[in-house]
């Protein structure tokens, strides 16, 4: 029973970093609204869009449903860090492939005459074709045992050009009822599509981890592989696991994005998103180096990014400077996260504790 | 005579290895000999002259001299991709501050000195930070120097994120200064000074301590801990090393493009990390030689030439045939390595055998 208690006290243990620095950010932006006298980064409201759908608008929706296509590549994220101990960073360059192929399909049946069974084709063809370049790296890595960074690193780099080849230079503007339907929202359901895949893949994912062994075998492979093959766990079929529901999850990101954006853009589709995907993950606190992981975590990090991204763009900073925060929150939270600071603070509070022990002794 | 003997030990320790290093490299030393035989016969005469690689030298002086860094931190078990970053964003700041001193009316060799010593400075900070963060907190590599890519590819647009040409007049003296005998040679400064830093990183490596404690550090950790040798401070030593030789890459570079972009060395960590690989460089450490770098490099850019003369006009298919390159020789050292684990298995088990017989 105490076992147990203590188990769940560790797991709600790793929500205390994303929930604090989504604290500190709400709280920046409150002082921060109220000095300047403008809270429009709380704003909720109720308008009407260029389509004349009744929709909620406000800065706050807008952060959420922005975060969509991050949201879903880091769930995918959180699987291969946790079984491989170590992350994709070729999802964007893969999701520009996955995008391309959406768009070669739909254009294949013709751009005026989208309908819904040529979108479903055209997501599954993309999907397949995703799996096959995210088992490709997965095979470097479970099969060859290279390290996951260096395996993606092939296609992080040449994933764009082979993106290029596929579409050409020709960028098709899709302007389609059902295309809106998916990217921005469907008329007379004022909250956006993307926000019901993520909440979809999310629950899907849950009920995956409740309904099969699939979390703990992940884990026990991340924590301790020859551990895991020695009970009968292969650990080669679960590394490429979660590498095909990474693919899964990038190709629905692609479509997202490209619905969104009404066309496809094989150099800036998911441009950059294997960082925030990585740093959703770690501040969801999530362990880096594999093991146990946390879904919700993940995707409170993903938002808690665009949040900061969003009240950067508030104070005026440049996209490509972003960056360089971005990079600061993220040197800051692996040093709180890592082994010595760990060590350290655990030293300190045994000591506070054995001084109070030794106090209530002497009483 | 103490220290003679630990030496010794440790280059006997890796002596069974480096045959595998040997395979690898000639591997690497073949395909170049055959890419380049092939761009004799299909591109033709330009291939032909001497002058040809003495071009490939100085267009890819900065890369040779990446390549020497992230072989030594890759020798030490750890890696760095934000030498791409470090490369744009120390050529940025040298050419914002040339372009500074000349509208000030510093017009003097005082200009080229500072300007060095702002892009050895930047090489050192990115490299104690990394080096900090990886030996003495233990944080993933990977992860500290794709924050460092990140932070010094924002930090350049801060510095200036458009175009900054170069006509300081000390400058412009310094970079021309070039070794040649016309139409038959030219090695400028750029590439001259790459040559030195591969041959002191060669010394450093083979003949200097810190680099022999670099080869046992990656080699096995634990080993190296139990010879009494201070790994941290040598893994700290490799990425300072690393960023400080990426600092000097970015001034070589504008030696050659002579202005700042933010465009500079985008991917080039990847070139350089595909470089040190194809050379023989283990991904797992240990194992590795700068010259093999050297040969890596010059494969690449002898691709790079290929493409660029049989007139491929999309850049897509060099990076893809890059790419596909790469796959190629991490596979083929992973298969490497697998071997020699067996025999390895192999070999402990026959010891095993004779022991108990």
């Amino acid at each position: 029973m105490l076992q147990k208690r203590n188990s769940r006290k560790a797991d709600l243990s790793q929500l205390i970093i994303p929930l604090a620095a989504l604290g500190i950010l709400l709280l920046f932006n409150l002082i921060r609204g109220i000095v300047i006298g403008d809270l429009r980064f709380f704003s909720i409201g109720i308008g009407e869009n260029i389509y004349g759908n009744t929709v909620l608008t406000g800065n706050l929706i807008s952060i959420i449903d922005d975060a969509s296509a991050l949201a879903i590549i880091a769930m995918g994220m959180t699987l291969v860090t946790a079984a491989c101990g170590g992350q994709d960073i070729s999802v964007g360059a893969v999701g520009a492939i996955s995008g391309a192929i959406f768009i070669n399909v739909l254009a294949a049946f013709g751009l005026d005459k989208i309908s819904v069974g040529t979108i479903l084709v055209a997501l599954l063809a993309a999907t397949a074709v995703t799996i096959i370049f995210t088992l490709f790296n997965g095979t470097l890595v479970a099969v060859f045992k290279i390290q996951p960074m260096i395996a993606t690193l092939i296609l992080f780099s040449c994933g764009r050009s082979i993106a290029y080849m596929i579409t050409g230079s020709a960028t098709p503007q899709l302007n389609d009822p059902l295309i809106n339907a998916i990217g921005k929202t469907i008329p007379g359901i004022p909250i956006p599509t993307p926000i019901f895949l993520v909440v979809i893949m999310g629950l899907l994912l849950t009920l995956i981890f409740k309904l099969t062994n699939l979390r703990l075998y992940t884990q026990t492979v991340g924590i301790n592989q020859g551990a895991a093959r020695l009970n009968g766990i292969n650990p080669v079929i679960i590394k490429l696991l979660s590498f095909v529901i990474l693919g899964i999850c990038v190709s629905l990101a692609a479509m997202i994005q490209v619905c969104r954006l009404n066309q496809l853009a094989h150099k800036t589709l998911l441009d950059a998103i294997e960082m925030d995907a990585i740093l959703a993950v770690a501040i969801g606190g999530n362990s880096l180096g594999g093991g146990k992981f946390r879904l919700s975590g993940t995707i409170l990090g993903a938002y808690i990014i665009l949040m900061l991204t969003n009240t950067l763009n508030d104070m005026n900073v440049s996209a490509d400077s972003i960056k360089a925060y971005k990079a600061i929150v993220i040197i800051i939270i692996v040093i709180a996260g890592s082994p010595g600071i760990k060590n350290k603070i655990s030293e300190l509070w045994k000591k506070s504790r054995s001084r109070s022990s030794k106090a209530m002794a002497g009483r | 005579m103490k220290m003679t003997v630990k030496t010794s030990e440790v280059h006997t320790r890796h002596r069974q290895p480096m045959t595998d290093t040997k395979l690898l490299m000639l591997i690497a030393i073949g395909t170049f000999i055959v890419m380049y035989a092939f761009a004799m016969i299909f591109i033709g005469k330009r291939f032909l002259t001497i002058k040809e690689i003495f071009n490939l030298l100085n267009n890819n002086a900065y890369l040779i001299i990446l390549g020497c860094s992230l072989t030594i931190v890759m020798i030490g078990g750890s890696i760095d991709i934000s030498v791409g970053g470090v490369v744009c964003l120390s050529a940025m700041s040298c050419a914002k501050l040339l372009q500074y001193l000349q509208a000030q009316g510093i017009e003097g060799p005082l200009g080229v000195i500072l300007s060095l010593l702002l892009a050895l400075g930047i090489g050192l900070l990115f490299g104690i930070e990394q080096g900090y963060l990886v030996s003495y907190l233990e944080i993933q590599p990977f992860i500290v120097t794709l924050a460092g890519m990140f932070l010094s590819r924002g930090v350049t647009t801060m510095v200036s994120s458009e175009n900054v040409p170069i006509k300081h007049a000390g400058f412009q003296a310094f970079k021309s200064i070039a070794l040649q005998v016309p139409n038959v040679f030219k090695l400028e400064l750029g590439a001259a000074i790459a040559l030195l830093v591969l041959i002191g990183m060669y010394l450093l490596l083979r003949h200097h301590k810190l680099g022999r404690s670099i080869y046992a550090l990656g080699g096995n950790r634990q080993s190296a801990l139990m010879l009494g040798i201070n790994v941290k401070r040598s893994r700290f030593l490799s990425h300072v090393i690393s960023s400080v030789l990426a600092g000097l890459a970015g001034y070589v570079f504008i030696m050659h493009a002579s202005s700042g972009k933010t465009s500079i060395g985008l991917r080039s960590e990847m070139d350089a990390i595909a470089a040190a690989i194809i050379g023989g460089t283990l991904l797992t450490g240990g194992v590795g030689n700068v010259f093999g770098t050297f040969i890596g490099v010059m494969i690449l850019s002898t691709i790079q030439e290929i493409m660029a003369a049989s007139k491929v006009q999309e850049s897509y298919w060099q990076e893809i045939a890059s790419g596909a390159l790469l796959g190629f020789f991490i596979m083929l050292q992973s298969v490497v390595l697998s071997g020699r684990e067996k025999r390895r298995a192999k070999k402990n088990t026959m010891v095993a055998a004779e022991v108990k017989g």
